[in-house]
């Protein structure tokens, strides 16, 4: 195969595994701490994404036309009103339900999930129609045989990376990270540490739906298109990299994000048969590997399961 | 005062008073039914026959002659052949509704086809193309206003060998809707001599292209041609852009919305696209028909086939007012069309209830409009598609 070719796929299959690890990421982060899964996280970020558009047509109705400002304003609003929307889940969906079994938490969350995605079609203005996204990014690129590296991926790769390796500093480096990883080893010794339990959570889940809005942002600004069904998607995906990754794992999530896009890339390109065949591809490499590793290919340090 | 006299006050006044009830009494109830996508990615289209369905009861209610009082029952197939079996089913089941205009998605409309054969349910069909929902059975029952996708191939293929494109590369979603028109698009275009370099079908929720287009690209076809509806074809035609594919989007009937160019800005400029019928303002009713749909101030456009909607409600409520309310007298009348005159022109039925105009109308998008392709600068030579000599 051509070089340039190859490098194409695999710019490709990187972009999408970024998204997915960030999704991904907030899955894990939750199932951490609560032992939760939160099926609206997918929603979550769809409603981020057109928090992000529809602070852009604000602004640029306001007058506003400079592109960083926008961008900036873009990213600050939608991800303080997604954490705030993460937080509110989590103190009255999620905290409430701490004592019915995990599968009501499922159930209240794949609602809301729904929820959250008929809003945006039905209040969002024409929100049924895909809507087009700003391109922010400088979109200058070079070619390298039939290898076109855009800035703007590029810049997106690295914002993702630094993301992730923002958040696993603030893991494993503060005081913060202390309290989420002491909650999510053992509740009852973190309380009786002094941990503030509520908001050890609150703040877990505050940082997730961030992430998830972060994502619904370079989602849009990669494919310059928004629509109100695109959560749901990335949630399935996201949740089963999160698994085969290693459910409470950041680096599992990480590893299985790119994993997937990787036997997506695969699935569409090296396979002898029809490219509509990727996801059957892609899922049955997952269910075979989760049969391999029901814990996922990197186990949480403390098996749960004694 | 005597007896008579004050019964035959009493008598009076009753008449007085029951006269306005009589008058509204007079007319019957008659429900009939309306099917298509009103939520999910192609929603905006169901919306808009939605409406025009709506509001070709509305303009016959509004009639003083009409024999019976329409009520609409709309039902939502969201596009998806398995929500589509039930809401017909229901639809079909209830005694009360007599006729309906269903489907706008082919998956749905193929779906559904028996159930209506089996409750004997007249309907007609407002916006689906695929060719088997009238020809894979011969039912009384199912009718269509609106071509088939093999027209619209033919003429496809015939404008794109046309302006000198040989080499083309095909996505299609993997519904019954994109599986047909790959299938005759590519017929028709090897037919023509031209070359299918590559054929790729996708799903219908898919979000990311940039493999199947990484693949294309190293194929290097002068055109793209895609066989499936808006919401992928957005992303399809943004993410050539993003990869530098410079080749012509050329899409069928199922991109044909206000929604397409709203989704892409002036990426759409250089789509090509094609449909049965001419464009509505061209339409024998069409400026009659966007008059009144305008007088509605309805939320959403009516959208490429929300005329093919009102045309078909149009002839459920002329059946109807003919015959009665009665489902089998109807399926007898509706075998009767010819050359019935209406606002998409003259309608015949054939002996599978398909409808034969075969009139195409070939598109071509110019500064944020569908443009007729023999209007357009395109046409002309005083712009070019990408590789257009």
């Amino acid at each position: 195969m051509d070089v340039g070719l190859l490098a194409q796929y695999v710019m490709n299959g990187l972009m999408l595994g970024m998204m997915y690890t960030l999704v991904a990421v907030g899955f894990t982060l939750f199932f951490g701490v609560l032992d939760i899964i939160k099926f609206s996280h997918g929603d979550v970020l769809t409603v981020g994404a057109f928090t992000a558009l529809a602070t852009y047509i604000g602004l640029r109705s306001a007058g506003v036309s400079s592109t960083p400002l926008l961008l900036l304003a873009m990213l600050v609003v939608a991800i303080l009103a997604m954490a705030a929307l993460g937080m509110l889940i989590a103190r009255y969906l999620v905290m409430p339900l701490r004592s019915a079994p995990a599968l009501n938490t499922l159930l209240i969350t794949l609602m809301l999930g729904t929820v959250l995605r008929e809003l945006v079609r039905l209040f969002y203005p024409q929100g049924a129609n895909p809507k087009p996204f700003p391109a922010l990014l400088p979109t200058a690129s070079i070619n390298l045989g039939q290898f076109n590296l855009r800035l703007d991926n590029a810049l997106m790769l690295a914002a993702g990376g630094l993301a992730i390796v923002g958040l696993q500093l603030l893991l494993n480096r503060t005081k913060l990270g202390l309290a989420i990883r002491a909650v999510a080893q053992d509740e009852e010794t973190a309380r009786t540490m002094g941990v503030n339990f509520t908001a050890v959570v609150l703040i877990t889940f505050a940082i997730g739906s961030a992430l998830a809005a972060y994502a619904g942002i370079m989602n849009g600004l990669y494919y310059n298109e928004i629509n109100f069904g695109m959560g749901l998607y990335l949630g399935v995906i996201g949740f089963a990299a999160a698994i085969i990754g290693g459910l409470g794992s950041i680096y599992g999530a990480i590893l299985g994000g790119f994993l997937f896009a990787a036997l997506q890339t695969i699935g569409t390109v090296a396979l002898p048969f029809a490219s509509a065949y990727k996801d059957v591809f892609a899922f049955t490499v997952v269910i075979a590997l989760i049969a391999w590793r029901p814990t996922g290919l990197i186990q949480e340090k403390i098996s749960e399961r004694v | 005062m005597s007896r008579i006299a004050r019964l035959s006050i009493i008598f009076a006044s009753a008449l007085f008073v029951g006269a306005p009830v009589a008058t509204a009494q007079a007319k019957d109830k008659v429900k009939v039914g309306f099917i298509g996508p009103l939520t999910g990615g192609v929603s905006a289209n169901g919306l808009g026959g939605r409406n025009s369905a709506d509001l070709a009861v509305k303009l016959r209610n509004a009639h003083a002659k009409t024999k019976y009082e329409y009520e609409l029952v709309v039902l939502d197939d969201e596009c998806k052949p398995n929500v589509a079996v039930q809401v017909a089913t229901k639809m079909a089941a209830d005694k009360e509704i007599v006729a309906a205009a269903t489907h706008y998605c082919s998956a749905t409309a193929i779906a559904t086809v028996d159930v209506y054969h089996k409750f004997g349910f007249p309907i007609i069909v407002w916006g689906a193309v695929l060719p088997d929902i009238t020809y894979r059975a011969k039912y009384a029952e199912v009718h269509r206003v609106n071509g088939t996708m093999i027209n619209q191939n033919d003429a496809n293929a015939e404008l794109i060998s046309k302006i000198g494109f040989k080499n083309v590369a095909v996505i299609h979603d993997t519904t019954d809707y994109g599986k047909g028109h790959n299938e005759y698009f590519s017929k028709a275009f090897a037919k023509l001599g031209g070359k299918i370099v590559g054929t790729f079908g996708v799903t219908a929720d898919q979000q990311d292209f940039t493999a199947e287009l990484t693949q294309i690209k190293a194929l290097n076809p002068e055109v793209i041609y895609f066989g499936g509806l808006t919401p992928i074809g957005v992303r399809i035609r943004s993410q050539m852009d993003k990869l530098g594919i410079k080749a012509v989007f050329d899409g069928t009937s199922g991109i044909v919305s206000d929604a397409f160019i709203q989704g892409l800005g002036p990426l759409a400029e250089g789509s090509l696209a094609f449909r049965e019928g001419a464009p509505t303002e061209k339409l024998p009713g069409g400026k009659f028909f966007m008059e009144n749909y305008a007088a509605q101030k309805y939320d959403n456009p009516p959208e490429a086939y929300g005329a093919f909607s009102f045309a078909a409600m149009d002839l459920i409520l002329d059946s109807i007012e003919k015959v009665g309310p009665d489902r089998k007298k109807v399926i007898q009348e509706l075998a009767n069309v010819k050359e019935r005159d209406s606002i998409v022109g003259k309608v015949t039925f054939d002996d599978h209830g398909q409808n034969t105009v075969a009139v195409i109308t070939k598109y071509v998008v110019q500064d944020g409009k569908f443009v007729e392709w023999d209007d357009s600068e395109y046409a002309t030579g005083k712009r070019k598609l990408p590789g257009q000599k």
